[in-house]
């Protein structure tokens, strides 16, 4: 059965995407074979191209860079490190971030709507790093994005799905990829969001700070096909812990 | 107080004023710091919590935390890796002048000490910058002494333009200004601003800082927030720790920092843990002595109490508390360190502030942090 997945007119086996800014960069290929990841995020502010660890080196070249614009307080600076990044040849693809608050690390929305109206103006595959909120995304939609990227939870949290709700009302209401983006601490967190709906899953922290980052790649990978298949499959009815009386309230039609 | 000095906490003229609360906000609070009512059960409690209060730092930081240390590194570790992953961030300073108004007496640079000063004619200082740019490294602190004379904001922003030809990230480590000298560096390149306080104890900043314009207290703690009001991207916090009463000292500058984020959430915040060497022979017998323990103490306690704060980890501390510190609470390491004024490109045209513990090379330095599993960043800003 197809199970196609598309993000600005370029089509993804996997969905999976990697984010790179707490990795061991000589470890960085080894997650990407072991998760199957076909993309991976660079921090711009990171790259120190031409000189030392420059992180892009550490990329396989078959990989789809998705620059991000962390370390923009403002929509005009993610714009300007958006501009750089084309400069600098990593595509045209741009993880929209803007943050201005150092200790939760939450995304700003509004200032997140304005640089992605801009950016997709200006030809950018747009992907916006949000916090759930349906009338943000819905602004997203319309100021060009090519997917949105909710939060989970508080970047490099590991707390798992602490937005769940929300997410779920922008994949019922979201007529763009929905791509999980940061706080996903386990597989099976991962694994759930997909059940959800969800289309892809970004993640770092869970993977790079694992004593096993390879084998833990690989466990992500596989628990995000389990979650995507069991979306596809359709849920079977979960029960609570009472069985069920047949028609408690209606039955008295039969009477 | 001899009739002559300055009253330290008032302003001088030309100094500027700004409107906040936050100094008396932690006057009032490390006033009432005692820290000998912690137990165990409080350092426990403050263990167990996600986010720490005001009152669990307090608790960390005392001497009923010091058994709990191990417990404490551990947590600090997860927490480093949490926001900072394997990242560690490598810099050098650069001296470019050691002139000095100000006499403190703790300082090898103080206006009364004769040593041989010097400041680096610009052609010095490009030399500098160009063989520092050559290890591979995209960050630089430049330092003066305090000098308004010598060294003065022009002479600075000249350096700090010729900086930006070489390296991305720029901090400076200066006497104060006021806002519109900061947002004029910040034009010329700069983006982080360090300023230490050297002790949050209004009565014994007034006792070692004899004579200068540092002897203001009050126009130090504001440095930063003017930084701030200048455009700077991030500030840096610390006390001269063993100068007083250190658990206090180090309390205050917690607390100078987080009331300085809650007020510019967008600052960046690191802390810089410099200190006074115990006396050898005198070990443990004076209650304000920094010996590593702890150092590590306080270096954990900010870690816990601000987890996304930066640390930086001094030249002046040995190679194997530096290698150690590293990924459990430290995220920026110097390397390729000389500490006289000039030194890496040409010979050394002033004297030392102070001695330096670990002389390796911004080569070995990002050997040892491969070697433990780290990842050594060099570039971690972008200007735009």
């Amino acid at each position: 059965m197809s199970d196609q997945f598309m993000i600005g007119g370029q089509e993804f086996q996997s969905r999976f995407i990697l984010g790179s800014g707490k990795f061991s960069l000589e470890l960085v290929q080894a997650v990407v074979e072991n998760g199957g990841a076909e993309m991976v995020t660079v921090a711009l502010r990171r790259a120190n191209l031409g000189g030392e660890e420059n992180i892009i080196e550490y990329i396989p070249k078959s990989i789809t860079l998705l620059p991000n614009t962390s370390g923009a307080r403002t929509a005009e600076e993610a714009v300007r490190i958006a501009r750089l990044a084309r400069e600098m040849e990593c595509g045209n693809f741009v993880k929209v971030e803007v943050i201005r608050d150092s200790k939760y690390l939450l995304p700003d929305n509004y200032e997140t709507i304005k640089a992605t109206e801009i950016l997709a103006k200006e030809g950018f595959i747009v992907l916006p790093y949000m916090y759930p909120d349906l009338n943000v995304a819905r602004s997203l939609v319309d100021a060009g994005a090519s997917a949105v990227m909710p939060l989970a939870a508080p970047i490099g949290s590991n707390k798992g799905l602490s937005t769940q709700d929300f997410i779920q009302i922008l994949v019922d209401e979201i007529d763009l990829p929905i791509i999980v983006d940061a706080g996903i601490g386990r597989p099976s967190q991962a694994c759930q969001a997909m059940e959800m709906g969800v289309d892809a899953i970004m993640c770092n922290t869970a993977i790079a700070t694992a004593n096993n980052v390879a084998l833990m790649s690989k466990a992500f990978k596989q628990a995000i096909e389990a979650g995507r298949a069991a979306y596809l499959a359709g849920l079977g009815r979960v029960l609570n812990n009472q069985a069920e009386a047949s028609s408690p309230l209606i039955g008295f039609l039969e009477d | 107080m001899a009739v002559n000095q300055l009253n330290h906490m008032e302003y001088m003229a030309g100094m500027e004023a700004i409107d906040s609360n936050i100094m008396d906000k932690v006057l009032s609070k490390i006033a009432d710091y005692d820290y000998q009512q912690f137990t165990g059960q409080d350092v426990k409690k403050a263990l167990a919590k996600q986010l720490l209060s005001l009152d669990d730092y307090a608790a960390i930081l005392s001497p009923a935390a010091l058994p709990f240390l191990e417990a404490m590194a551990q947590k600090a570790m997860l927490e480093t890796k949490k926001h900072f992953g394997n990242s560690v961030c490598l810099f050098t300073p650069l001296y470019i002048a050691n002139y000095c108004e100000n006499h403190c007496v703790y300082c090898g640079f103080n206006c009364q000490n004769k040593i041989r000063r010097g400041k680096l004619a610009y052609e010095e200082v490009e030399k500098e910058l160009r063989a520092i740019a050559a290890t591979g490294l995209k960050e630089i602190l430049i330092l003066t002494g305090e000098s308004r004379l010598q060294s003065g904001v022009e002479y600075i922003a000249e350096a700090v333009r010729l900086a930006a030809k070489y390296f991305s990230t720029i901090g400076i480590e200066i006497y104060p200004l006021n806002s519109e000298e900061y947002a004029y560096l910040h034009q010329c390149g700069v983006d982080f601003v360090s300023v230490y306080q050297e002790t949050y104890n209004t009565r014994k900043y007034e006792q070692v800082h004899v004579s200068g314009p540092k002897r203001i207290f009050p126009y130090r703690f504001h440095a930063q927030e003017r930084a701030l009001l200048g455009g700077m991207r991030g500030v840096s916090f610390g006390a001269l720790l063993g100068l007083d009463d250190y658990r206090k000292d180090a309390y205050a500058a917690g607390l100078h920092a987080y009331f300085i984020q809650q007020k510019y959430p967008h600052a960046e915040i690191s802390f810089s843990t410099p200190r006074l060497r115990p006396y050898i022979n005198n070990a443990e017998n004076n209650p304000n002595d920094v010996h590593e323990k702890q150092l590590l103490q306080v270096m954990l306690a900010y870690r816990l109490f601000m987890p996304y704060a930066g640390i930086t980890i001094s030249t002046r501390e040995r190679s194997v508390f530096r290698d150690h510190i590293i990924g459990m609470a430290a995220t920026k390491i110097s390397a390729g360190v000389r500490v006289g004024v000039g030194g890496h490109g040409e010979e050394e045209k002033g004297d030392e502030q102070f001695e330096i513990s670990d002389a390796r090379s911004v080569k070995e330095v990002h050997q040892m942090i491969l070697k433990r599993g780290l990842q050594p960043v060099y570039s971690d800003y972008i200007r735009v």
